[in-house]
C-alpha cells in the first residue's frame, strides 16, 4: 500500500486532515510468540486515543514499535499521512513522538531543568543550553498549565510532579504525539485526576495522545476513541461515548465477565491477627512502618489501601517472616517472634499463616523451577512431601496435578517451568499452594497484578470462599477498585501510618483517595 | 515453551562450540607453520591412543571432576567459588597429615581417612569466605581468590619449615608409607585380564570421583537440602519468602564445595606424588571453573567436560613433546575451548534457536 490511497478512505477524519498516526498491518513475533498480529489503527489528530488490553495482549510491543525500540516484522507506519521508518527512538523523536514510560527515566539528583535538556543539549557548553531551555520551559508551562519549578531536584518531587517532568521532556523535544504507558500505576486517585486534566489541556492545544492502560475506568473517563487488543490482535476500535465498561471487558477477554465480586456480608468472629505498635526499619535505616495497630478477625477480609511504597510491603514482609520489626503481633492469641531465628517463613507457616506475596515472580515462585517444584515451595519440609532426607517427588507431583485441576491451571502440566505459564496461571499456582493449606490467616499482596480479567474473577471467588470458611484475610492492593470490591474493612496506609479505617460499604474512592494522600484523620 | 529440544541444548550447543574452538585453533597452528591435521592426530594418539595416554587423560580428568563438581555445587547456590585452587591445596595438607600421622594397616582404610582429611581441610578453607559472605556480605569471589594466595603462602611455610624431613633440600613432605599407596588402574584392571599401562598415574580415585558425580546429582535433585540450595541459587528473595535461611545455605553449599575441591588431593597427593609437594594442584582449581561452565553445572556434563579437559591436557603435553608447537600454544587452545564453551555460549545458542524455530514453523 502506498501513502496516496490512505487519503481515499478516511471515515472518521475531518476533511483534509490525515490521521496523526496510522499503522497498517503491523506484525511482530518474539520466537514462537506472535506479540502483534496484523494490527491496523488510525489515531486522529487532537484526540485522546486509548489502547486497552490485558497484560500480554501486545499493547507495549505495539508502542515499542512505534517508538523505535523494536522493528516490526511486517507493516507500515504513517505519521500525518507520510510513510515513516522508525528504526530507533531518535527517529521517533524526530517524527514528533514523545513517550512517557511507566517507570520514569529521570536522573534523581538532577534538577528539573537539567533532566529536560539531558540528551537534547545544544553545543558543548551547558550554560547557554540551560538558559535557552529555561525560557522554552517557562513558555511550555504557561501554554499547557504544567507548573513545575525548573530548579527543583527530582528526588524532592512527588510522583505526580515527576510525571509532569516526563511530559515536559517530551514537549520540549517538540512532540506532537504523546504516548503514555500505564501512567496512573503509581498515582493516587487525585493525582490521576490531575493528570487527566493536563491531558485534556494538551488535547485542546492540538496534541494527539495515546493512553495505554488496563483500567476500564480511565478509558471511560479520559479517551475519545478506544482500541481493544486481545492476544496480539486489535479486536475493535470504538468511540468511547458509544461503549460501556462491560462491553470493553468482554472485548478484552472474549467472553462475558463479572466485573464486581459476588459476596455476602461478612460475619467476623474472634480476633486472629492483632498488631500493636509495629515498627519496621529497612536495611538503609529508614523507618518504613511507624507504629501501626491493626486487627483482622476470623471470617473477614481487611484491605490495606495506599499508594505503593507507604509501608504496606514491609508489613507483609514482617508477617511473612522475612523482615525484622519491633512491636507486638499476636496470631490466635500467641506472640509472633519479630526477629531472630524463629522469625522466618517456615515458623510462620507452622503458625497457620499462609502468604501470597506481592511479587510472585520474585518471591512467590522460582521461575526456572517446574510447577511441581513450586507447589512444594515453602512446604518442602512437610512430612507429606518427604521421605527421609529425600523429597518425595511422586507425592508432590500427584498433589500438584490435583491442585492444578481444582484451580484450573492451564496447561495442567506439573513438569512445565513456572516462567512458561501466563501471569494468571502463575498466580493460581501460588494461590493453590497457599489456600489449600487451609491457613488461619492468609496474607495476600496484589492478588491480581498482571493477571488477566478472566482469572481475576476466579481468584476473587477463591479469596471470598476462604473468608466464608471463617479464615482471616489481610489483603494489600494498590488497586482501590479491588480493595473496595473485595475487602469488608479498609485501612489506608500513608507514610508508614494507618491514616484511618473504614467499613468498605460505607466509604468510596474519593474518601479513601484523600486518606491515601495523607489528608484527613 | 522451550525453543530447543533438550538434546540440542545439552549436546549440540557444546559440540558446535568445540568445533569452532578447534577450527580457530587450527588456524593458529597453521599461522605458526605447523600442520593442524598432524597436530590433532598427535593429540588423539597421545591422549587416547594407548592405555598410557588414557591413564594420564583420566588422571587429569579425576582432578577436574572434583574441582568441577566443587564449582558446580556452589553455582547452584548462586555462589561463585573461585577458591578451588586453595581448597585443593589445603585438602592436600589434610591428606598428608592423615597419611603421615596415622599408621594405616591397609590402603582401603587409609583412603577413607585421607578422604575425610581432604574434605575436612578443603571445607574448612571454604568456611571462612563462606562465613564472611553470609554474615558480613564480603563478596565471595574476592575472598576465595585471596584465600588461594593465603593457602599457597601457608603451604610454602609448612613445607619449608615444618613438614620437610631433616636434611632434605626439597620443599616437600616425607614420602607416605608403602601401606597407603593407592592401586593404579593397572593394579585394578590386571585381575580381570586387561593390561593397563603401569606407568600411568590414573588410580582408584577416578572411581571415587565418578561416585562423587552420582552423589552430587542425588544431593541436588533428590534431597530437600539440594532443593533448598537450588532455590536459594535461583532466587534469594524467594528463598527468604520460603523460609530458607540464606546464611545456612551459603555455609552448607560452600562447605560441600570446599570439601569436594579438597578431595582432589586424594588423586594428586595420595594417588600420584605419594607425598605433599609445593604447587601440587597445578591450576586444576581454575580448570574446574571452565569444567563447571562447560558442563552446565550438571554432574554428567561435568564428567564429560572433565574428560575433555583431561584429553586437552594430556594431548597438549604430547604436542609440545613431539612438535615445534610451543607449550604456550597449548594454553591458547585450552583458552579457546573455555572461551567458546563458556563465555561465548550465546554466540552459538542464538542462531541455533532461530534455526529450530524456523524448522518448527516449517512443520506447522
Amino acid at each position: 500500500m502506498s501513502a496516496e490511497n490512505t487519503s481515499g478512505r478516511q471515515e472518521t477524519a475531518a476533511p483534509g486532515s490525515a490521521p496523526a498516526i496510522e499503522l497498517k498491518g503491523i506484525s511482530k513475533a518474539f520466537g514462537p510468540v506472535q506479540a502483534n498480529k496484523d494490527i491496523s489503527i488510525r489515531v486522529m489528530p487532537g484526540t485522546i486515543h486509548g489502547i486497552i488490553g490485558e497484560n500480554g495482549a501486545g499493547k507495549s510491543t505495539l508502542m515499542s514499535i512505534l517508538y523505535g525500540f523494536y522493528k516490526a516484522d511486517k507493516g507500515e507506519i504513517f505519521i500525518s499521512g507520510r510513510k515513516t521508518e522508525i528504526p530507533d527512538s531518535q527517529a521517533a523523536i524526530a517524527a514528533g513522538i514523545g513517550m512517557v514510560f511507566q517507570h520514569f527515566k529521570l536522573v534523581e539528583n538532577f534538577t528539573v531543568l537539567e533532566n529536560i535538556i539531558l540528551g537534547a543539549e545544544d553545543g558543548g557548553l551547558l550554560k547557554p543550553s540551560l538558559s535557552k531551555a529555561r525560557k522554552t520551559l517557562l513558555e511550555l508551562e504557561h501554554e499547557y498549565g504544567l507548573n513545575v519549578d525548573p530548579d527543583a531536584v527530582i528526588e524532592d518531587l512527588g510522583v505526580g510532579m515527576q510525571q509532569r517532568v516526563e511530559i515536559l521532556k517530551a514537549l520540549y523535544r517538540q512532540a506532537d504525539i504523546l504516548i503514555l504507558d500505564e501512567p496512573t500505576g503509581v498515582l493516587t486517585p487525585a493525582e490521576a485526576d490531575q493528570l487527566f486534566r493536563i491531558l485534556d489541556r494538551l488535547r485542546e492545544e492540538g496534541k494527539t495522545i495515546i493512553l495505554i492502560t488496563h483500567k476500564l475506568r480511565e478509558i471511560m473517563e479520559a479517551t475519545d476513541t478506544v482500541s481493544v487488543m486481545r492476544r496480539g490482535e486489535m479486536t475493535a476500535t470504538v468511540k468511547t461515548a458509544e461503549t460501556s465498561p462491560a462491553e470493553l471487558a468482554e472485548l478484552m477477554v472474549g467472553r462475558k465477565v463479572l466485573l464486581r465480586v459476588d459476596k455476602a456480608p461478612a460475619t467476623p468472629g474472634k480476633v486472629i491477627l492483632d498488631i500493636k505498635g509495629l515498627r519496621v526499619v529497612d536495611d538503609a535505616g529508614v523507618e518504613r512502618v511507624k507504629g501501626i495497630d491493626l486487627q483482622v478477625r476470623a471470617g473477614e477480609i481487611v484491605g490495606i489501601a495506599g499508594v505503593a511504597g507507604n509501608g504496606q510491603s514491609e508489613l507483609l514482609e514482617v508477617l511473612g517472616g522475612y523482615a525484622d520489626a519491633t512491636g507486638d503481633i499476636q496470631v490466635n492469641g500467641q506472640q509472633l517472634d519479630l526477629s531472630g531465628k524463629l522469625s522466618d517463613g517456615r515458623s510462620r507457616r507452622a503458625r497457620g499463616i499462609a502468604h501470597v506475596p506481592e511479587d510472585r515472580q520474585r518471591e512467590g515462585l522460582i521461575m526456572d523451577f517446574s510447577a511441581w517444584e513450586n507447589t512444594a515451595f515453602g512446604y518442602h519440609r512437610d512430612p507429606a512431601y518427604q521421605s527421609g532426607i529425600l523429597l518425595n517427588n511422586k507425592a508432590i507431583k500427584g498433589d500438584t496435578e490435583a491442585k492444578m485441576q481444582r484451580f484450573d491451571v492451564r496447561p495442567p502440566n506439573p513438569a512445565l517451568a513456572a516462567k512458561n505459564f501466563s501471569g494468571g496461571n502463575q498466580q493460581k499456582i501460588v494461590l493453590a499452594r497457599e489456600i489449600e493449606r487451609n491457613p488461619d490467616l492468609l496474607l495476600i499482596g496484589q492478588p491480581t497484578r498482571g493477571v488477566d480479567i478472566g482469572a481475576i474473577e476466579f481468584i476473587h471467588q477463591q479469596i471470598v470462599a476462604l473468608r466464608d470458611k471463617g479464615k482471616a484475610i489481610l489483603l494489600v492492593s494498590v488497586e482501590l477498585e479491588e480493595i473496595l470490591a473485595l475487602a469488608d474493612r479498609v485501612a489506608v496506609m500513608f507514610d508508614g501510618h494507618i491514616m484511618g479505617e473504614r467499613q468498605s460499604a460505607e466509604t468510596d474512592e474519593k474518601e479513601l483517595g484523600l486518606l491515601m494522600a495523607g489528608v484527613g484523620s | 515453551m522451550e525453543v530447543m529440544p533438550k538434546w540440542a541444548e545439552v549436546i549440540l550447543v557444546p559440540l558446535i562450540s568445540l568445533l569452532l574452538a578447534a577450527v580457530l585453533s587450527a588456524l593458529v597452528i597453521m599461522a605458526i607453520g605447523e600442520d593442524p591435521i598432524e597436530a590433532v592426530n598427535l593429540m588423539v594418539t597421545g591422549a587416547l591412543g594407548s592405555t598410557y595416554g588414557w591413564g594420564y587423560t583420566l588422571y587429569y580428568a579425576t582432578n577436574f571432576l572434583f574441582t568441577g563438581l566443587a564449582v558446580s555445587v556452589a553455582f547452584h547456590a548462586g555462589l561463585f567459588n573461585i577458591g578451588g585452587e586453595g581448597q585443593a591445596m589445603l585438602g592436600g595438607l589434610g591428606v598428608a597429615l592423615a597419611c603421615l600421622l596415622i599408621p594405616w594397616p591397609h590402603w582401603t582404610l587409609a583412603i577413607l581417612g585421607a578422604t575425610a582429611g581432604a574434605a575436612l581441610f578443603g571445607a574448612a578453607w571454604a568456611a571462612i569466605p563462606a562465613y564472611l559472605q553470609a554474615k558480613r556480605g564480603s563478596h565471595i569471589v574476592i575472598t576465595t581468590i585471596m584465600f588461594n594466595f593465603i593457602a599457597a603462602a601457608l603451604l610454602n611455610y609448612l613445607l619449608v619449615n615444618v613438614m620437610r624431613p631433616q636434611g632434605s633440600m626439597d620443599p616437600a613432605s616425607a614420602r607416605f608409607p608403602e601401606t597407603v599407596h593407592l592401586p593404579t588402574l593397572h593394579d585394578l584392571l590386571a585381575p580381570i585380564g586387561i593390561n593397563f599401562s603401569k606407568a600411568a598415574p590414573a588410580n582408584v580415585t577416578f572411581l571415587i570421583a565418578v561416585l562423587a558425580c552420582v552423589l552430587v546429582w542425588f544431593l541436588l535433585w533428590r534431597t530437600w537440602l539440594g532443593y533448598e540450595i537450588r532455590s536459594y541459587g535461583k532466587s534469594e528473595p524467594a528463598a527468604k519468602y520460603g523460609g530458607i535461611s540464606p546464611t545456612a545455605i551459603t555455609m552448607i553449599a560452600m562447605l560441600i564445595s570446599g570439601g569436594l575441591a579438597g578431595m582432589m588431593a586424594i588423586n594428586n597427593v595420595m594417588g600420584e606424588a605419594e607425598r605433599l609437594v609445593l604447587n601440587a594442584v597445578e591450576g586444576a582449581g581454575f580448570i574446574g571453573i571452565a569444567v563447571a561452565l562447560m558442563g552446565r553445572s550438571h554432574p554428567f556434563g561435568v564428567f564429560l567436560a572433565a574428560v575433555l579437559f583431561g584429553f586437552l591436557y594430556q594431548g597438549g603435553a604430547e604436542l609440545a613433546l613431539w612438535t615445534n608447537i610451543p607449550r604456550e600454544l597449548i594454553v591458547v587452545i585450552q583458552a579457546l575451548v573455555i572461551l567458546f564453551t563458556g563465555a561465548l555460549d550465546n554466540m552459538v545458542r542464538m542462531p541455533l534457536e532461530r534455526l529450530f524455530l524456523m524448522m518448527r514453523r516449517g512443520n506447522v
